[in-house]
């Protein structure tokens, strides 16, 4: 689960990490509060979307910039009614953008240098990875592939926890000296201690920044949460922007349905992940393109098979459906029941292709045929990806 | 023989008073699996169904009972508890089926299989769980549709690995055993350490290895039979048409070292360890039976 910018380093700023001054606004008046706190100073104004490049992003209205650096209060109430509620297209939101719903306002800051700071759990040692470099505020990616030497990682054992040792190393390999090493210590060990009380699975500063006068300080952050542990932190869930989300992967967690849109137009619903990215796979390997990632699960029940056929017709672009279920434990006739009745509450516009294999499959596909649905019925996972594909492409 | 489960496995099953843990256990009982106890903490002294002891803890139903495996249903924030509470009792092999553990959990956990003492190997979490056809079945696959056979199983996932075992049974090859080793990033077993068993498995003439996106387990496991494999394997990696980019940031795409992870790397290092690659997942035993004949 990811959180916005100014919620990071609220965060942060309870572990004891320094951060410029700010204030969330998500209207013009709470703007006006915001800017009576900050004064006359330089004010930096920040969109805050679940999504990197901002400074480089461009409004659809043509507006350039999600973040602006201006000198007056009026600049900063400018730019500030120029993202409100605009959308803004970064290099990752994708073409459609995301829509600004809540500003971060700051005080500005004299940088000297920036510097990168990571913290992330790595699943081939298991432990948790603190990442550096002098070369902050750029790419990080880009600075892994042409500089690798210029990267500084330290393991970090979950046993043992971070220790005073390894946040000497990090500092001194920066080059930081004298008191600048103990703010640094100060502020990995925050980093570090907030990574693992949250159960984060990644922490990144970037910049992390020294000012004229010496002083660090996190300028940017981005903070993901691991999702299987949010039960055990209410306060972090209730970070959570709905805003932020595709509405049909909200509806689809409701049912406990996993659930990821996609850009291509045959849906398809299945049972266990891996079977489902392999039926994406094989839809596309016949030259059809997958619309949705979705796994109902091994206990799917009726309601929850009637929710994910809503789902996935609410999405416009569908022009076919692919059900593959593999029945082990869930049984094909209770599938091919729930097939049924949602097929008949739902309003079914598109072709539909079953293909039902395992525990009681002659009596599932008993069901199907008798049922009045149209459908057609696949007997193997590749029949039916050809058949799907062949009937999306005669139709359109 | 196979490997790790057979007829002599005597299997306690923690969290067996539950409503998932009762289900399955009735499925692996009629099976054939030999389930010795079960364990609940409060209820020991109880019998489940008129069938099965239960303990209070696992050390119990190792002692009381003779308990040498043991698989877990107990649900994801009590999980890598029980998990330390069976290696704590020494239990050979626990298979962990719970899913939606918290990976930091799971970090904990690894360490402490890492230890010198430690005489548990952990398969899991979030896995189908661990089958020797005709002898022993553990977890939640369906049982018909294996046979007793000479092909070796190893998946990330749970019904993809039933769709290649139904394939081979289909087609009349049965299987030595099937390992699901769960999908999620920290595990205990690894395709690596699956591949080698099965490889010293005199009882096992062939492999089948499915992977998925993510991670560099099945390079590891290339890199491994390309050196010292002789035994015919086919393979298969789900997710080529996964969009990038839907999991962490650019911190956690370096740390798997760049350019790893993807499908196409990871059919790169099967091609290059001469496994005998499915692209469609509907071909993974003819993918197999390209090249070994049985």
């Amino acid at each position: 689960m990811n959180i916005h910018e100014y919620q990071a380093k609220h965060l942060l700023q309870e572990y004891g990490v320094p951060v410029p001054r700010g204030y969330a606004a998500t209207n013009s008046r709470e703007v006006e509060t915001a800017l009576s706190h900050l004064g006359d100073e330089m004010i930096v104004v920040k969109a805050q979307i679940h999504a990197g490049g901002r400074g480089k992003g461009t409004f659809t209205d043509g507006y350039k910039g999600g973040v602006k650096v201006v000198k007056t209060p009026e600049a900063a109430r400018e730019a500030a009614n120029h993202m409100l509620d605009n959308t803004l297209v970064t290099a990752q939101t994708g073409p459609e953008g995301r829509k600004v719903q809540t500003l971060y306002l700051t005080e500005g800051c004299d940088i000297e240098h920036e510097y990168y700071l990571a913290i992330v759990l790595d699943r081939e040692t298991a432990q948790s990875v603190i990442i550096a470099s002098t070369e902050g505020g750029m790419d990080i990616e880009e600075v892994a592939d042409k500089t690798p030497e210029k990267l500084i990682r330290v393991s970090v054992c979950p046993n043992m926890g971070l220790r005073s040792h390894q946040c000497r190393q990090v500092a001194f390999a920066l080059g930081f000296k004298g008191d600048q090493v103990k703010q640094f210590a100060g502020i990995l060990t925050g980093v570090y201690k907030m990574f693992w009380e949250k159960n984060a699975m990644l922490v990144e500063i970037n910049p992390l920044v020294t000012d004229k006068d010496g002083n660090l300080s996190a300028l940017d952050a981005k903070v993901s949460f691991d999702g299987n542990a949010i039960f055990q932190h209410p306060d972090i869930g209730q970070l959570r922007d709905l805003n932020e989300e595709d509405p049909k992967e909200i509806e689809a967690s409701k049912h406990n349905l996993a659930y990821i849109a996609l850009d291509g137009n045959i849906a398809c619903m299945v049972n266990g992940a891996g079977l489902a990215m392999a039926t994406m796979d094989i839809i596309q390997s016949f030259g059809g393109s997958p619309a949705n990632f979705l796994d109902v699960g091994g206990g799917a029940n009726e309601d929850q098979v009637t929710a994910a056929f809503k789902i996935i017709l609410s999405d416009p672009n569908v022009k076919g459906i692919l059900v593959n279920i593999f029945g082990g434990i869930m049984k094909c006739d209770v599938i091919a029941n729930g097939i049924v009745a949602a097929a008949k509450n739902v309003d079914m516009t598109v072709p539909l292709v079953v293909r039902l294999e395992g525990t009681n499959v002659e009596a599932g596909k008993k069901i199907l045929r008798e049922s009045g649905v149209a459908l057609t019925p696949a007997d193997s996972l590749a029949q039916a990806a050809e058949i799907i594909v062949e009937q999306v492409q005669s139709h359109s | 023989m196979s490997i790790l489960v057979n007829k002599d496995t005597r299997l306690v099953v923690q969290g067996i008073t539950g409503k998932t843990g009762t289900f399955h256990t009735q499925q692996c009982i009629e099976y054939g699996t030999k389930v010795v106890a079960g364990v609940t903490p409060g209820k020991g002294g109880q019998m489940w169904e008129d069938k099965v002891p239960v303990c209070n803890t696992v050390a119990e139903a190792v002692k009381e009972h003779g308990a040498n495996a043991s698989v877990i249903y107990v649900p994801p924030a009590f999980a890598a508890d029980s998990i330390l509470e069976a290696i704590e009792a020494d239990i050979p092999l626990v298979i962990c089926i719970t899913e939606g553990v918290p990976v930091r959990d799971m970090a904990e956990v690894r360490r402490r299989l890492e230890f010198n003492d430690t005489k548990t190997r952990l398969i899991g979490p979030n896995c189908p769980g661990i089958i020797t056809p005709g002898e022993c079945k553990i977890g939640i696959m369906p049982g018909y549709i294996h046979k007793p056979g000479r092909v070796g199983v190893i998946s990330r996932s749970g019904t993809l690995t039933y769709e290649a075992v139904w394939q081979l049974t289909q087609r009349g090859h049965g299987q030595s055993t099937c390992i699901g080793i769960g999908g999620d990033p920290i595990n205990g077993t690894s395709q690596l350490d699956a591949v080698r068993m099965l490889n010293e498995d005199p009882d096992t003439d062939a492999i089948i290895m499915i992977g998925e996106i993510g991670g560099s387990a099945e390079e590891e496991a290339c890199a491994y039979i390309k050196e010292n494999v002789k035994k015919p394997v086919a393979g298969f990696i789900a997710g080529a048409s996964a969009p990038k980019g839907r999991t962490m940031g650019h911190a956690g795409a370096i740390v798997s070292a760049s350019g790893a992870g993807t499908a196409e790397a990871k059919f790169a290092a099967m091609e290059d360890a001469g496994v005998s690659i499915a692209r469609n997942p509907s071909e993974i035993a003819d993918a197999l039976l390209r090249i070994y004949k049985g």
